[in-house]
Protein backbone atom coordinates (compact mmCIF):
# COMPACT_ATOMS: atom_id res chain seq x y z
CA UNK A 1 0.00 0.00 0.00
CA UNK A 2 2.60 2.53 1.07
CA UNK A 3 4.62 2.15 -2.12
CA UNK A 4 1.72 2.48 -4.59
CA UNK A 5 3.63 0.15 -6.92
CA UNK A 6 0.89 -0.09 -9.49
CA UNK A 7 0.80 3.66 -10.02
CA UNK A 8 4.02 3.43 -12.09
CA UNK A 9 5.18 6.98 -11.58
CA UNK A 10 1.66 8.41 -12.03
CA UNK A 11 1.53 9.60 -8.43
CA UNK A 12 2.59 13.26 -8.31
CA UNK A 13 1.97 16.61 -6.70
CA UNK A 14 -0.62 18.99 -8.09
CA UNK A 15 2.24 21.24 -9.25
CA UNK A 16 3.85 18.40 -11.19
CA UNK A 17 0.55 17.35 -12.76
CA UNK A 18 -0.34 20.84 -13.96
CA UNK A 19 3.24 21.50 -15.15
CA UNK A 20 3.16 18.33 -17.21
CA UNK A 21 -0.37 18.34 -18.65
CA UNK A 22 -1.70 21.92 -18.78
CA UNK A 23 -0.05 24.35 -21.18
CA UNK A 24 -0.89 27.80 -22.52
CA UNK A 25 -3.48 27.47 -25.27
CA UNK A 26 -4.47 23.88 -24.63
CA UNK A 27 -8.02 22.53 -24.66
CA UNK A 28 -9.11 21.45 -21.21
CA UNK A 29 -12.17 19.78 -19.67
CA UNK A 30 -12.79 19.83 -15.92
CA UNK A 31 -15.03 17.48 -13.99
CA UNK A 32 -17.95 18.10 -11.65
CA UNK A 33 -21.07 20.21 -12.01
CA UNK A 34 -21.87 23.63 -10.39
CA UNK A 35 -21.31 23.09 -6.65
CA UNK A 36 -20.13 19.47 -6.64
CA UNK A 37 -16.78 17.76 -7.26
CA UNK A 38 -15.03 20.56 -9.19
CA UNK A 39 -11.25 19.86 -9.16
CA UNK A 40 -10.56 23.13 -7.32
CA UNK A 41 -7.04 22.36 -6.07
CA UNK A 42 -6.03 21.85 -9.72
CA UNK A 43 -7.92 24.98 -10.78
CA UNK A 44 -6.09 27.09 -8.16
CA UNK A 45 -2.75 25.64 -9.32
CA UNK A 46 -3.54 26.53 -12.95
CA UNK A 47 -4.41 30.08 -11.85
CA UNK A 48 -1.27 30.34 -9.68
CA UNK A 49 0.88 29.38 -12.65
CA UNK A 50 -0.83 32.11 -14.70
CA UNK A 51 -1.60 29.72 -17.53
CA UNK A 52 -3.18 31.62 -20.42
CA UNK A 53 -5.46 31.19 -23.43
CA UNK A 54 -7.06 27.95 -22.33
CA UNK A 55 -9.93 26.64 -24.44
CA UNK A 56 -12.26 25.38 -21.71
CA UNK A 57 -14.89 22.87 -22.85
CA UNK A 58 -17.61 22.57 -20.24
CA UNK A 59 -21.22 21.65 -19.65
CA UNK A 60 -22.01 23.27 -16.29
CA UNK A 61 -18.79 23.48 -14.28
CA UNK A 62 -19.80 26.39 -12.08
CA UNK A 63 -17.10 27.19 -9.54
CA UNK A 64 -14.11 25.86 -11.53
CA UNK A 65 -15.26 27.74 -14.61
CA UNK A 66 -15.73 31.02 -12.74
CA UNK A 67 -12.32 30.94 -11.03
CA UNK A 68 -10.49 29.98 -14.25
CA UNK A 69 -12.30 32.74 -16.18
CA UNK A 70 -11.91 35.26 -13.35
CA UNK A 71 -8.19 34.59 -13.09
CA UNK A 72 -7.81 35.32 -16.82
CA UNK A 73 -6.77 31.79 -17.78
CA UNK A 74 -9.47 31.21 -20.44
CA UNK A 75 -9.85 32.85 -23.85
CA UNK A 76 -12.27 30.41 -25.51
CA UNK A 77 -15.18 28.63 -23.94
CA UNK A 78 -17.62 25.98 -25.14
CA UNK A 79 -20.36 25.98 -22.55
CA UNK A 80 -23.91 24.90 -21.70
CA UNK A 81 -24.40 26.73 -18.40
CA UNK A 82 -22.37 29.32 -16.50
CA UNK A 83 -24.18 29.31 -13.18
CA UNK A 84 -23.73 28.04 -9.64
CA UNK A 85 -27.22 27.12 -8.46
CA UNK A 86 -28.66 29.43 -5.80
CA UNK A 87 -25.20 30.85 -5.04
CA UNK A 88 -24.92 32.50 -8.48
CA UNK A 89 -27.77 32.14 -11.00
CA UNK A 90 -25.15 33.38 -13.49
CA UNK A 91 -21.47 32.89 -12.58
CA UNK A 92 -20.25 36.35 -11.68
CA UNK A 93 -16.76 36.58 -13.23
CA UNK A 94 -17.99 34.65 -16.29
CA UNK A 95 -20.76 37.22 -16.78
CA UNK A 96 -18.35 40.15 -16.48
CA UNK A 97 -15.83 38.61 -18.87
CA UNK A 98 -18.48 38.02 -21.55
CA UNK A 99 -20.05 41.47 -21.15
CA UNK A 100 -16.57 43.04 -21.46
CA UNK A 101 -15.77 41.03 -24.58
CA UNK A 102 -12.81 39.30 -22.92
CA UNK A 103 -13.99 35.81 -23.76
CA UNK A 104 -15.17 34.03 -26.90
CA UNK A 105 -18.16 31.84 -26.10
CA UNK A 106 -19.81 29.04 -28.04
CA UNK A 107 -23.16 28.10 -26.49
CA UNK A 108 -24.39 24.52 -26.47
CA UNK A 109 -26.69 22.61 -24.08
CA UNK A 110 -25.95 20.04 -21.38
CA UNK A 111 -27.22 17.23 -23.59
CA UNK A 112 -25.16 18.52 -26.54
CA UNK A 113 -21.93 18.87 -24.53
CA UNK A 114 -22.30 15.42 -22.96
CA UNK A 115 -22.91 13.91 -26.39
CA UNK A 116 -19.89 15.75 -27.84
CA UNK A 117 -17.67 14.18 -25.17
CA UNK A 118 -19.30 10.79 -25.79
CA UNK A 119 -18.56 11.13 -29.52
CA UNK A 120 -14.92 11.94 -28.72
CA UNK A 121 -14.74 8.88 -26.47
CA UNK A 122 -16.20 6.61 -29.16
CA UNK A 123 -13.94 7.93 -31.89
CA UNK A 124 -16.77 9.16 -34.11
CA UNK A 125 -16.43 12.64 -35.68
CA UNK A 126 -19.98 13.76 -34.86
CA UNK A 127 -23.14 12.63 -33.13
CA UNK A 128 -26.81 13.44 -33.83
CA UNK A 129 -29.28 14.99 -31.41
CA UNK A 130 -32.87 16.26 -31.40
CA UNK A 131 -32.09 19.23 -29.13
CA UNK A 132 -32.29 22.85 -30.25
CA UNK A 133 -34.10 22.69 -33.63
CA UNK A 134 -35.47 26.14 -34.48
CA UNK A 135 -33.50 27.91 -31.71
CA UNK A 136 -30.62 30.42 -31.72
CA UNK A 137 -28.34 27.70 -30.37
CA UNK A 138 -28.45 26.37 -33.93
CA UNK A 139 -28.75 29.71 -35.78
CA UNK A 140 -25.99 31.70 -34.01
CA UNK A 141 -22.27 30.86 -34.02
CA UNK A 142 -20.21 32.37 -31.21
CA UNK A 143 -16.68 31.75 -32.53
CA UNK A 144 -15.56 33.87 -35.52
CA UNK A 145 -14.96 32.23 -38.91
CA UNK A 146 -11.16 32.74 -38.76
CA UNK A 147 -10.90 30.47 -35.70
CA UNK A 148 -12.72 27.61 -37.35
CA UNK A 149 -11.26 24.42 -38.68
CA UNK A 150 -8.07 24.32 -36.59
CA UNK A 151 -6.87 24.17 -32.98
CA UNK A 152 -9.68 21.90 -31.87
CA UNK A 153 -12.36 24.32 -33.14
CA UNK A 154 -14.74 22.50 -35.52
CA UNK A 155 -15.40 23.95 -38.99
CA UNK A 156 -19.02 24.54 -38.01
CA UNK A 157 -20.80 24.78 -34.68
CA UNK A 158 -23.51 22.31 -35.73
CA UNK A 159 -25.01 20.99 -38.97
CA UNK A 160 -28.74 20.29 -39.36
CA UNK A 161 -29.73 17.52 -41.81
CA UNK A 162 -32.79 15.42 -42.61
CA UNK A 163 -32.72 11.99 -41.02
CA UNK A 164 -30.54 10.15 -43.59
CA UNK A 165 -32.51 6.95 -42.99
CA UNK A 166 -35.52 8.81 -44.40
CA UNK A 167 -38.00 7.23 -42.03
CA UNK A 168 -40.01 10.42 -41.84
CA UNK A 169 -39.65 14.11 -42.57
CA UNK A 170 -37.42 14.56 -39.58
CA UNK A 171 -34.46 16.88 -38.98
CA UNK A 172 -31.50 16.10 -36.70
CA UNK A 173 -28.69 18.27 -35.33
CA UNK A 174 -25.16 16.97 -35.92
CA UNK A 175 -22.74 17.91 -33.14
CA UNK A 176 -18.95 17.87 -33.60
CA UNK A 177 -16.99 15.50 -31.29
CA UNK A 178 -14.72 16.89 -28.57
CA UNK A 179 -11.25 15.51 -27.88
CA UNK A 180 -9.68 17.77 -25.21
CA UNK A 181 -5.91 17.79 -24.64
CA UNK A 182 -6.50 17.06 -20.98
CA UNK A 183 -9.37 16.23 -18.66
CA UNK A 184 -9.01 16.92 -14.93
CA UNK A 185 -11.48 15.42 -12.45
CA UNK A 186 -11.74 15.08 -8.67
CA UNK A 187 -12.72 11.64 -7.33
CA UNK A 188 -13.29 10.21 -3.88
CA UNK A 189 -10.89 7.29 -4.23
CA UNK A 190 -8.13 5.98 -6.45
CA UNK A 191 -6.63 2.56 -5.79
CA UNK A 192 -2.94 1.72 -5.64
CA UNK A 193 -3.21 0.39 -9.19
CA UNK A 194 -4.89 3.57 -10.51
CA UNK A 195 -8.53 2.47 -10.66
CA UNK A 196 -10.90 5.39 -9.99
CA UNK A 197 -14.02 5.32 -7.81
CA UNK A 198 -16.52 8.19 -7.93
CA UNK A 199 -19.35 8.23 -5.41
CA UNK A 200 -22.62 9.88 -6.37
CA UNK A 201 -23.37 11.42 -9.73
CA UNK A 202 -20.67 11.10 -12.38
CA UNK A 203 -22.08 13.98 -14.54
CA UNK A 204 -20.06 13.76 -17.80
CA UNK A 205 -16.74 13.05 -16.05
CA UNK A 206 -16.39 9.58 -17.55
CA UNK A 207 -17.10 10.70 -21.13
CA UNK A 208 -14.71 13.65 -20.65
CA UNK A 209 -11.91 11.38 -19.48
CA UNK A 210 -12.45 8.84 -22.24
CA UNK A 211 -12.41 11.61 -24.88
CA UNK A 212 -9.25 13.36 -23.63
CA UNK A 213 -5.61 12.86 -24.67
CA UNK A 214 -4.53 12.89 -21.03
CA UNK A 215 -6.35 12.37 -17.72
CA UNK A 216 -5.44 13.90 -14.35
CA UNK A 217 -7.34 12.59 -11.32
CA UNK A 218 -7.14 14.39 -7.99
CA UNK A 219 -8.61 12.39 -5.12
CA UNK A 220 -9.53 12.43 -1.46
CA UNK A 221 -7.59 9.28 -0.72
CA UNK A 222 -5.63 6.40 -2.19
CA UNK A 223 -6.90 3.00 -1.10
CA UNK A 224 -5.56 -0.54 -1.54
CA UNK A 225 -6.21 -2.11 -4.93
CA UNK A 226 -7.76 -5.13 -3.17
CA UNK A 227 -10.44 -2.86 -1.66
CA UNK A 228 -11.70 -1.47 -5.00
CA UNK A 229 -11.57 -5.01 -6.46
CA UNK A 230 -14.02 -6.20 -3.77
CA UNK A 231 -16.86 -4.28 -5.45
CA UNK A 232 -15.85 -3.44 -9.03
CA UNK A 233 -19.47 -2.49 -9.85
CA UNK A 234 -18.79 0.75 -7.99
CA UNK A 235 -15.72 1.75 -10.02
CA UNK A 236 -15.70 4.47 -12.64
CA UNK A 237 -12.45 4.41 -14.67
CA UNK A 238 -9.79 1.77 -15.32
CA UNK A 239 -6.09 2.37 -14.52
CA UNK A 240 -5.01 2.48 -18.16
CA UNK A 241 -6.90 5.74 -18.83
CA UNK A 242 -5.28 7.61 -15.95
CA UNK A 243 -2.04 9.57 -16.48
CA UNK A 244 -1.63 11.38 -13.18
CA UNK A 245 -2.97 10.79 -9.67
CA UNK A 246 -2.78 13.49 -7.00
CA UNK A 247 -3.92 13.08 -3.39
CA UNK A 248 -5.60 16.30 -2.24
CA UNK A 249 -7.92 15.99 0.77
CA UNK A 250 -10.78 18.51 0.45
CA UNK A 251 -9.51 19.06 -3.09
CA UNK A 252 -12.97 20.08 -4.35
CA UNK A 253 -13.54 22.77 -1.68
CA UNK A 254 -15.67 24.96 -1.70
CA UNK A 255 -17.68 22.51 -3.84
CA UNK A 256 -19.00 19.24 -2.41
CA UNK A 257 -17.59 15.72 -2.51
CA UNK A 258 -20.26 13.16 -1.58
CA UNK A 259 -19.52 11.10 1.53
CA UNK A 260 -16.55 13.34 2.37
CA UNK A 261 -17.88 16.92 2.67
CA UNK A 262 -20.67 19.22 1.60
CA UNK A 263 -20.27 22.46 -0.32
CA UNK A 264 -19.14 25.34 1.88
CA UNK A 265 -22.03 27.86 2.02
CA UNK A 266 -19.96 30.38 3.99
CA UNK A 267 -17.19 30.38 1.39
CA UNK A 268 -19.59 30.44 -1.57
CA UNK A 269 -21.54 33.37 -0.04
CA UNK A 270 -18.26 35.21 0.57
CA UNK A 271 -17.25 34.47 -3.03
CA UNK A 272 -20.58 35.82 -4.29
CA UNK A 273 -20.00 39.07 -2.39
CA UNK A 274 -16.37 39.67 -3.45
CA UNK A 275 -16.63 38.47 -7.06
CA UNK A 276 -18.99 41.36 -7.91
CA UNK A 277 -16.30 44.01 -7.65
CA UNK A 278 -12.95 44.02 -9.49
CA UNK A 279 -10.95 45.21 -6.47
CA UNK A 280 -12.40 42.79 -3.96
CA UNK A 281 -12.09 40.03 -6.56
CA UNK A 282 -8.38 40.78 -7.04
CA UNK A 283 -7.97 40.70 -3.26
CA UNK A 284 -9.78 37.32 -3.14
CA UNK A 285 -7.39 35.86 -5.71
CA UNK A 286 -4.41 37.21 -3.75
CA UNK A 287 -5.76 35.84 -0.50
CA UNK A 288 -7.09 32.43 -1.58
CA UNK A 289 -5.10 31.55 -4.72
CA UNK A 290 -1.85 33.45 -5.43
CA UNK A 291 -0.87 34.02 -1.81
CA UNK A 292 -1.49 30.47 -0.59
CA UNK A 293 1.81 28.62 -0.49
CA UNK A 294 0.51 25.07 -0.06
CA UNK A 295 -2.71 23.06 0.16
CA UNK A 296 -2.12 22.72 3.91
CA UNK A 297 -2.07 26.51 4.13
CA UNK A 298 -5.35 26.67 2.15
CA UNK A 299 -7.05 24.23 4.53
CA UNK A 300 -5.73 26.17 7.54
CA UNK A 301 -7.32 29.29 6.07
CA UNK A 302 -10.69 27.53 5.71
CA UNK A 303 -10.28 26.45 9.34
CA UNK A 304 -10.77 23.21 11.22
CA UNK A 305 -14.16 24.19 12.65
CA UNK A 306 -15.59 25.02 9.21
CA UNK A 307 -14.21 21.79 7.70
CA UNK A 308 -15.91 19.93 10.56
CA UNK A 309 -19.22 21.73 9.91
CA UNK A 310 -19.28 20.70 6.24
CA UNK A 311 -18.12 17.13 6.91
CA UNK A 312 -20.58 14.66 5.38
CA UNK A 313 -22.88 12.53 7.44
CA UNK A 314 -21.62 8.98 6.89
CA UNK A 315 -25.06 7.66 5.93
CA UNK A 316 -26.60 10.57 3.97
CA UNK A 317 -23.37 11.58 2.19
CA UNK A 318 -23.86 15.31 2.92
CA UNK A 319 -23.83 17.50 6.05
CA UNK A 320 -27.32 16.97 7.52
CA UNK A 321 -28.89 20.20 8.74
CA UNK A 322 -25.98 22.37 7.55
CA UNK A 323 -26.90 26.06 7.73
CA UNK A 324 -26.95 26.94 4.04
CA UNK A 325 -28.41 30.50 4.21
CA UNK B 1 -54.64 32.86 5.50
CA UNK B 2 -51.64 34.97 4.42
CA UNK B 3 -49.29 33.61 1.78
CA UNK B 4 -46.59 35.02 -0.49
CA UNK B 5 -46.61 35.09 -4.32
CA UNK B 6 -43.71 32.62 -4.35
CA UNK B 7 -45.65 30.17 -2.18
CA UNK B 8 -48.64 30.51 -4.51
CA UNK B 9 -46.38 29.89 -7.54
CA UNK B 10 -44.95 26.67 -6.12
CA UNK B 11 -48.41 25.35 -5.26
CA UNK B 12 -50.09 26.49 -8.51
CA UNK B 13 -47.42 24.71 -10.55
CA UNK B 14 -47.66 21.58 -8.44
CA UNK B 15 -51.36 21.28 -9.36
CA UNK B 16 -50.46 20.53 -12.99
CA UNK B 17 -48.71 17.32 -11.99
CA UNK B 18 -50.48 14.00 -12.27
CA UNK B 19 -49.64 11.01 -10.15
CA UNK B 20 -47.09 8.89 -11.98
CA UNK B 21 -45.60 11.78 -14.00
CA UNK B 22 -41.82 11.87 -14.33
CA UNK B 23 -40.60 15.31 -13.23
CA UNK B 24 -37.48 17.05 -14.48
CA UNK B 25 -36.55 19.81 -12.06
CA UNK B 26 -34.31 22.81 -12.66
CA UNK B 27 -32.92 25.19 -10.02
CA UNK B 28 -34.81 27.57 -7.71
CA UNK B 29 -38.61 27.83 -7.61
CA UNK B 30 -38.69 24.96 -10.12
CA UNK B 31 -37.07 22.72 -7.53
CA UNK B 32 -39.55 23.88 -4.90
CA UNK B 33 -42.53 23.18 -7.18
CA UNK B 34 -41.36 19.68 -8.07
CA UNK B 35 -40.85 18.88 -4.39
CA UNK B 36 -44.25 20.36 -3.47
CA UNK B 37 -45.93 18.41 -6.26
CA UNK B 38 -44.52 15.15 -4.95
CA UNK B 39 -45.30 15.87 -1.28
CA UNK B 40 -48.82 17.25 -1.86
CA UNK B 41 -50.37 16.59 -5.26
CA UNK B 42 -48.73 13.55 -6.77
CA UNK B 43 -47.00 11.26 -4.27
CA UNK B 44 -46.36 8.64 -6.96
CA UNK B 45 -44.63 11.14 -9.27
CA UNK B 46 -40.90 10.60 -9.71
CA UNK B 47 -38.42 13.48 -9.59
CA UNK B 48 -35.15 13.38 -11.46
CA UNK B 49 -32.39 15.82 -12.34
CA UNK B 50 -30.43 16.36 -15.56
CA UNK B 51 -27.24 15.70 -13.58
CA UNK B 52 -28.25 12.05 -13.18
CA UNK B 53 -29.96 11.97 -9.76
CA UNK B 54 -32.98 9.70 -10.22
CA UNK B 55 -35.72 9.58 -7.58
CA UNK B 56 -34.02 11.09 -4.50
CA UNK B 57 -36.14 11.43 -1.33
CA UNK B 58 -35.23 15.16 -1.07
CA UNK B 59 -35.37 15.26 2.71
CA UNK B 60 -33.43 18.52 2.44
CA UNK B 61 -33.97 21.00 -0.40
CA UNK B 62 -31.15 21.04 -2.99
CA UNK B 63 -29.52 24.40 -3.83
CA UNK B 64 -28.50 23.22 -7.32
CA UNK B 65 -29.19 20.23 -9.54
CA UNK B 66 -25.73 18.87 -8.62
CA UNK B 67 -26.30 19.26 -4.86
CA UNK B 68 -25.35 16.06 -2.95
CA UNK B 69 -28.96 16.16 -1.70
CA UNK B 70 -30.13 14.97 -5.15
CA UNK B 71 -27.88 11.89 -4.69
CA UNK B 72 -29.03 10.86 -1.22
CA UNK B 73 -31.29 7.81 -0.85
CA UNK B 74 -32.18 8.00 -4.56
CA UNK B 75 -33.34 5.15 -6.78
CA UNK B 76 -30.04 5.41 -8.55
CA UNK B 77 -27.26 7.84 -9.33
CA UNK B 78 -26.04 8.23 -12.91
CA UNK B 79 -24.76 10.96 -15.22
CA UNK B 80 -25.95 13.42 -17.86
CA UNK B 81 -26.20 11.06 -20.84
CA UNK B 82 -28.35 8.69 -18.81
CA UNK B 83 -30.53 11.52 -17.44
CA UNK B 84 -31.28 12.80 -20.96
CA UNK B 85 -32.24 9.29 -21.99
CA UNK B 86 -35.09 9.66 -19.47
CA UNK B 87 -35.98 13.20 -20.62
CA UNK B 88 -36.29 11.97 -24.21
CA UNK B 89 -37.66 8.51 -23.49
CA UNK B 90 -40.73 7.79 -25.61
CA UNK B 91 -42.30 5.55 -22.93
CA UNK B 92 -42.23 8.19 -20.22
CA UNK B 93 -44.48 11.21 -19.66
CA UNK B 94 -41.80 13.69 -18.57
CA UNK B 95 -42.69 17.18 -17.39
CA UNK B 96 -39.95 19.77 -16.88
CA UNK B 97 -39.99 22.78 -14.55
CA UNK B 98 -37.95 25.65 -16.01
CA UNK B 99 -37.16 29.32 -15.44
CA UNK B 100 -35.80 31.95 -17.84
CA UNK B 101 -35.00 35.65 -18.32
CA UNK B 102 -37.54 36.23 -21.11
CA UNK B 103 -40.57 34.43 -22.54
CA UNK B 104 -42.62 35.25 -25.64
CA UNK B 105 -46.29 34.62 -26.45
CA UNK B 106 -45.53 31.12 -27.78
CA UNK B 107 -43.65 30.12 -24.63
CA UNK B 108 -40.22 30.22 -26.28
CA UNK B 109 -37.60 31.26 -23.72
CA UNK B 110 -34.34 33.13 -23.44
CA UNK B 111 -31.79 32.29 -20.74
CA UNK B 112 -28.69 33.37 -22.68
CA UNK B 113 -28.29 37.14 -23.32
CA UNK B 114 -29.95 40.56 -23.34
CA UNK B 115 -28.80 42.60 -26.32
CA UNK B 116 -26.69 41.43 -29.24
CA UNK B 117 -25.43 37.85 -28.86
CA UNK B 118 -21.90 38.84 -29.91
CA UNK B 119 -21.74 41.91 -27.65
CA UNK B 120 -24.35 41.30 -24.97
CA UNK B 121 -25.54 43.95 -22.57
CA UNK B 122 -26.33 41.23 -20.04
CA UNK B 123 -25.06 37.67 -20.10
CA UNK B 124 -27.06 34.94 -18.35
CA UNK B 125 -26.14 31.36 -17.55
CA UNK B 126 -27.13 29.88 -20.93
CA UNK B 127 -29.26 26.85 -21.68
CA UNK B 128 -27.94 24.26 -19.27
CA UNK B 129 -30.51 21.54 -19.82
CA UNK B 130 -33.42 23.95 -20.50
CA UNK B 131 -33.25 23.75 -24.31
CA UNK B 132 -32.96 19.96 -24.02
CA UNK B 133 -36.05 19.71 -21.80
CA UNK B 134 -37.93 22.07 -24.15
CA UNK B 135 -36.87 19.92 -27.10
CA UNK B 136 -37.24 16.42 -25.71
CA UNK B 137 -39.65 16.25 -22.74
CA UNK B 138 -43.43 15.64 -23.00
CA UNK B 139 -44.05 19.20 -21.82
CA UNK B 140 -42.77 21.94 -19.57
CA UNK B 141 -43.99 24.48 -17.03
CA UNK B 142 -42.30 27.89 -16.85
CA UNK B 143 -41.69 30.05 -13.77
CA UNK B 144 -41.33 33.80 -14.27
CA UNK B 145 -41.65 37.03 -12.34
CA UNK B 146 -44.28 38.99 -14.27
CA UNK B 147 -43.03 42.16 -15.99
CA UNK B 148 -42.79 43.83 -19.40
CA UNK B 149 -39.02 43.23 -19.49
CA UNK B 150 -39.65 39.50 -19.18
CA UNK B 151 -42.83 38.95 -21.21
CA UNK B 152 -41.62 40.29 -24.55
CA UNK B 153 -42.84 40.46 -28.14
CA UNK B 154 -39.44 39.30 -29.42
CA UNK B 155 -36.77 37.41 -27.50
CA UNK B 156 -33.19 38.71 -27.62
CA UNK B 157 -32.08 35.06 -28.06
CA UNK B 158 -34.19 31.93 -28.42
CA UNK B 159 -32.66 29.37 -26.03
CA UNK B 160 -35.55 26.98 -25.33
CA UNK B 161 -38.04 26.00 -28.04
CA UNK B 162 -41.70 26.46 -27.09
CA UNK B 163 -44.48 26.57 -29.67
CA UNK B 164 -41.95 28.45 -31.96
CA UNK B 165 -44.17 30.58 -34.25
CA UNK B 166 -47.44 28.95 -33.14
CA UNK B 167 -49.85 26.64 -34.96
CA UNK B 168 -48.07 23.45 -36.02
CA UNK B 169 -44.63 25.10 -36.38
CA UNK B 170 -43.15 23.03 -33.57
CA UNK B 171 -44.04 19.79 -35.32
CA UNK B 172 -42.75 21.14 -38.65
CA UNK B 173 -39.40 22.01 -37.03
CA UNK B 174 -38.88 18.30 -36.33
CA UNK B 175 -40.09 17.90 -32.75
CA UNK B 176 -42.07 14.77 -31.98
CA UNK B 177 -43.73 15.96 -28.78
CA UNK B 178 -43.51 18.49 -25.98
CA UNK B 179 -43.96 22.23 -25.74
CA UNK B 180 -44.96 24.59 -22.92
CA UNK B 181 -48.05 23.68 -20.90
CA UNK B 182 -48.28 26.74 -18.65
CA UNK B 183 -46.42 29.79 -17.38
CA UNK B 184 -46.71 30.35 -13.63
CA UNK B 185 -45.92 33.87 -12.39
CA UNK B 186 -46.20 35.90 -9.20
CA UNK B 187 -49.57 37.21 -10.53
CA UNK B 188 -51.23 34.42 -12.45
CA UNK B 189 -51.21 31.17 -14.42
CA UNK B 190 -51.07 31.46 -18.22
CA UNK B 191 -51.87 28.65 -20.67
CA UNK B 192 -51.65 28.18 -24.45
CA UNK B 193 -54.52 28.00 -26.95
CA UNK B 194 -54.96 24.48 -28.33
CA UNK B 195 -54.89 25.63 -31.98
CA UNK B 196 -52.89 28.86 -32.26
CA UNK B 197 -50.64 28.01 -29.28
CA UNK B 198 -50.75 31.65 -28.22
CA UNK B 199 -50.52 32.42 -24.51
CA UNK B 200 -53.72 33.43 -22.65
CA UNK B 201 -54.58 34.31 -19.05
CA UNK B 202 -56.11 31.22 -17.41
CA UNK B 203 -56.13 31.94 -13.66
CA UNK B 204 -55.29 35.10 -11.75
CA UNK B 205 -54.41 34.99 -8.08
CA UNK B 206 -56.72 36.53 -5.45
CA UNK B 207 -56.71 40.33 -5.69
CA UNK B 208 -55.05 40.44 -9.14
CA UNK B 209 -57.02 42.02 -12.03
CA UNK B 210 -56.80 41.07 -15.74
CA UNK B 211 -55.74 44.69 -16.42
CA UNK B 212 -52.82 44.31 -14.02
CA UNK B 213 -51.67 41.15 -15.81
CA UNK B 214 -51.90 42.85 -19.24
CA UNK B 215 -50.04 45.93 -17.94
CA UNK B 216 -47.15 43.67 -16.91
CA UNK B 217 -47.09 41.79 -20.22
CA UNK B 218 -45.14 43.17 -23.21
CA UNK B 219 -47.54 41.74 -25.81
CA UNK B 220 -51.33 41.65 -26.28
CA UNK B 221 -52.77 38.92 -24.10
CA UNK B 222 -56.21 37.27 -24.29
CA UNK B 223 -57.57 37.84 -20.77
CA UNK B 224 -61.20 36.95 -21.61
CA UNK B 225 -61.01 33.34 -20.40
CA UNK B 226 -59.66 33.90 -16.88
CA UNK B 227 -60.96 32.86 -13.50
CA UNK B 228 -59.62 33.36 -9.96
CA UNK B 229 -57.14 30.70 -8.81
CA UNK B 230 -57.94 28.67 -5.75
CA UNK B 231 -55.69 29.94 -2.95
CA UNK B 232 -53.38 27.50 -1.15
CA UNK B 233 -54.98 25.81 1.84
CA UNK B 234 -53.52 25.58 5.32
CA UNK B 235 -52.20 22.06 4.85
CA UNK B 236 -50.44 22.92 1.57
CA UNK B 237 -48.78 25.91 3.22
CA UNK B 238 -47.77 23.88 6.26
CA UNK B 239 -46.05 21.24 4.10
CA UNK B 240 -44.34 23.89 1.99
CA UNK B 241 -43.08 25.90 4.99
CA UNK B 242 -42.34 23.22 7.57
CA UNK B 243 -41.29 20.23 5.48
CA UNK B 244 -40.07 21.42 2.09
CA UNK B 245 -38.15 24.64 2.82
CA UNK B 246 -37.81 25.23 6.57
CA UNK B 247 -34.62 27.31 6.09
CA UNK B 248 -36.51 29.43 3.48
CA UNK B 249 -33.62 28.91 1.06
CA UNK B 250 -35.86 29.48 -1.96
CA UNK B 251 -39.09 30.84 -0.43
CA UNK B 252 -37.40 34.15 0.51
Amino acid sequence: MAEHNGLDGKLMTIGEAVERFVRDGCQIAVGGFTITRNPMAAVYEIARRRIKDLHLVAHSNGQALDVLVGAGCVSRLDIAYGGNGRFAPTCIRFRKAVERGELLVEDYTNNMMSLRFLAGALGVPFIPSKSGLGTDLIAQEGFPAELRGSDGVPSKKVIVIDDPFGNEDDEVVLLPALTPDVSIIHAQQVSTDGTVRIKGLTFADLEQCKAASAVVVTCEEIVPESYLRLDPDQNALPPFLVDAVVTVPYGAHPTACRYFYDYDPAHLNHYKAVAKDDETWAAYLDEWVYGVESWDAYLDKVGGAQLARIRSNTVAGYALGLDRR
Amino acid sequence: MEYSPREMMAIAAGRFIKDGDILFAGTGVAMLAATVAKRIHAPRAHIFFETGGIGPTLEELPMAVADPRVMAFSNLNAGLVEAFSYVANRRLHTIAFLGAAQVDKYGNMNSTVIGDYHAPKVRFSGSGGACDAGSLASGYIVFMQHGVQKFVEKLDYLTTPGWLTGGDSRKRAGYRRGGPIAVVTNLCVLKFDDTTHEMYLAERYEGVTPEQVQANTGFALDVSRSSVAEPPNAEELRILRDDVDPQRLILD
